[in-house]
């Protein structure tokens, strides 16, 4: 698996990869100062400053709120209410994965260059003129509607379907399965990039059609990282679908909106708590369950 | 919008900055091999359970801050830092410091887990001290991996400093939101090809700067 590069998708915590050469040069050094630069740059342009920021005042406004966070309200009602929202977050996430994975599969294989218009499968063909150009008309179009989809970050995608479709759990759904098809149209694309091409010559050497060759050479390759990204972003989607609600959309995040919107301050913390309960939990399922597939 | 464009890189760029100063020091206390066990330990406190424990106690402690900083989304940061110190780029910038330092903390935690011992250890028997281990073999193993993963996620952080303004922390996501309570549709779209351009740019710059890494 190409890790750092597959899992471009922030909410991750990719495996740090080999790579280290080279002191200080000339080069580093501009480098060195081109950051130094950018950073006085962002440092002055905002009206933020560090000054502001260890100043007593606002450390002394962080710590009233604080104060006013404690004791968790663990009355019946509220304790109710967030096992509702905790539930409510498991099912957004679950639906709109599989949401996901529907639009990834519709579109991936268009999108995947060796399947639709050169390598191996094509070697055979005259590989030129109209005929290329005419398969590469699929394949652009899949690649940008999944590109279109994944740039745009699931909270706007929320917003935009809350204002299509009203307030509640819909638009979260709807908002994660399109964000996220996108993300795992990429991924499964790379995973069907870089397929073994031995199997696919030797299947093709028997005489076996597209068809055959993507059944029975490709799919069974690919499918276990299929499941295995599938899984992973089922566990991004958990956190995000907690927070879809802060737009609008169901689950936890509503009610953290109206609680925060309310100064109910210590059913705020209640809801954080069960944030903080359900990402652990989902962090380690989903841990074992890739230890367990791998 | 070219100023909540530039406000929401300067929100990711000095979000990272206090990311990388909240993750630097709890990863490296949350490091197992640096600070309990370890060939820098090992023979310290080899017969003193009391400090062990102490040392103990104050990994798990990082490691529990570590993991408390990361597990809350940076949306519920923002929205509780724009409650505690009111609207604009500020609560976004402690928001999204706080969050990533706690995954930046993890990752570092990781990669200094993950250097190879077997300079460290040579240096140990040429009679280097502590510092002097941590300094000349521990931390330029760790430093590329260290500098390529803290422009990954200031790449993250200029897309989530793009839409934590969706809940008052200041950027471009303030606009979106400002333009959609107005039903002026037409903005949003602008925004949007405006997000798109700008994140594909960031992109490009990080990609570019990993590559010569």
């Amino acid at each position: 698996m190409s890790e750092t590069q597959a899992l471009k998708t922030c909410d991750s915590v990719p495996s740090p990869r080999g790579a280290s050469r080279e002191a200080l040069t000339l080069k580093n050094l501009f480098i060195l100062g081109a950051v130094v630069g950018f950073f006085i740059w962002s440092y002055s342009g905002a009206e933020i400053h560090l000054s502001q920021l260890f100043s007593r005042d606002s450390f002394e406004q962080i710590a009233v709120y604080v104060k006013k966070l404690f004791p968790p309200d663990f009355s019946a009602a509220v304790i109710h209410e967030a096992l509702k929202g905790t539930i409510e977050t498991f099912a957004i996430s679950f639906m709109g994965t599989l949401m996901a994975v529907v639009i990834a599969m519709a579109t991936v294989f268009f999108a995947s260059r060796n399947l639709i218009y050169s390598g191996l499968l094509y070697e055979m063909e005259p590989n030129s003129g109209w005929k290329r150009f005419l398969r590469m008309v699929p394949y652009l179009s899949a690649k940008s509607l999944l590109n279109l989809l994944r740039t745009i970050p699931e909270m706007v995608w929320a917003l935009i379907f809350v204002f299509l479709v009203g307030l509640g759990p819909f638009p979260g759904v709807l908002a994660l399965g399109i964000h996220t098809g996108g993300v795992l149209g990429k991924l499964f694309g790379e995973v069907l990039e870089d397929v073994d091409t031995q199997p696919i010559e030797a299947l093709q050497a028997t005489g076996a059609n597209r068809l055959q060759i993507l059944f029975y050479g490709i799919l069974p390759q690919v499918l276990p990282q299929f499941v295995s990204y599938t899984l992973y972003r089922w566990e991004v989607n958990i956190r995000m679908a907690a927070v879809l609600g802060l737009v609008g959309a169901g689950g936890l995040g509503q009610r953290i909106h109206i609680a925060i919107s309310l100064f109910l301050e210590n059913q705020l913390l209640t809801l954080i708590i069960a944030i903080y309960i359900l990402v652990t939990i989902v962090d380690y399922l989903s841990a074992y369950l890739r230890r367990k597939m791998i | 919008m070219l100023r909540p464009t530039l406000e929401t890189i300067q929100i990711s760029v000095l979000g990272t900055l206090i990311a990388v100063m909240v993750g630097f020091p709890l990863g490296l206390l949350g490091t197992n091999s640096l600070v309990v066990h370890g060939i820098l330990n090992d023979a310290e406190l080899q017969g003193a359970p009391v400090r062990r424990t102490f040392r103990y106690g104050i990994y798990l402690t990082a490691r529990g801050l570590l993991s408390l900083f990361r597990s809350i989304p940076e949306f519920v940061w923002a929205f509780m830092f724009v409650r505690a110190v009111g609207l604009g780029p500020f609560p976004g910038v402690l928001a999204i410091g706080v969050a990533y330092g706690g995954m930046l903390g993890k990752v570092y935690s990781e990669i200094f887990e993950g250097v190879n011992h077997r300079a460290l250890e040579a240096l140990q028997s040429t009679g280097a001290n502590k510092l002097q281990i941590f300094f000349y073999g521990w931390f330029p193993q760790a430093l590329p991996n260290f500098v390529s993963y803290t422009l990954y996620r200031w790449e993250c952080a200029v897309r989530a400093s793009a839409i934590l303004g969706l809940v008052g922390a200041g950027g471009l996501g303030q606009q979106i939101e400002i333009s959609m309570r107005m039903f002026d549709f037409s903005q949003v779209l602008t925004i949007l090809i405006i997000l798109f351009s700008m994140v594909a740019a960031v992109d490009y710059i990080s990609a570019k700067v990993r590559a010569m890494l």
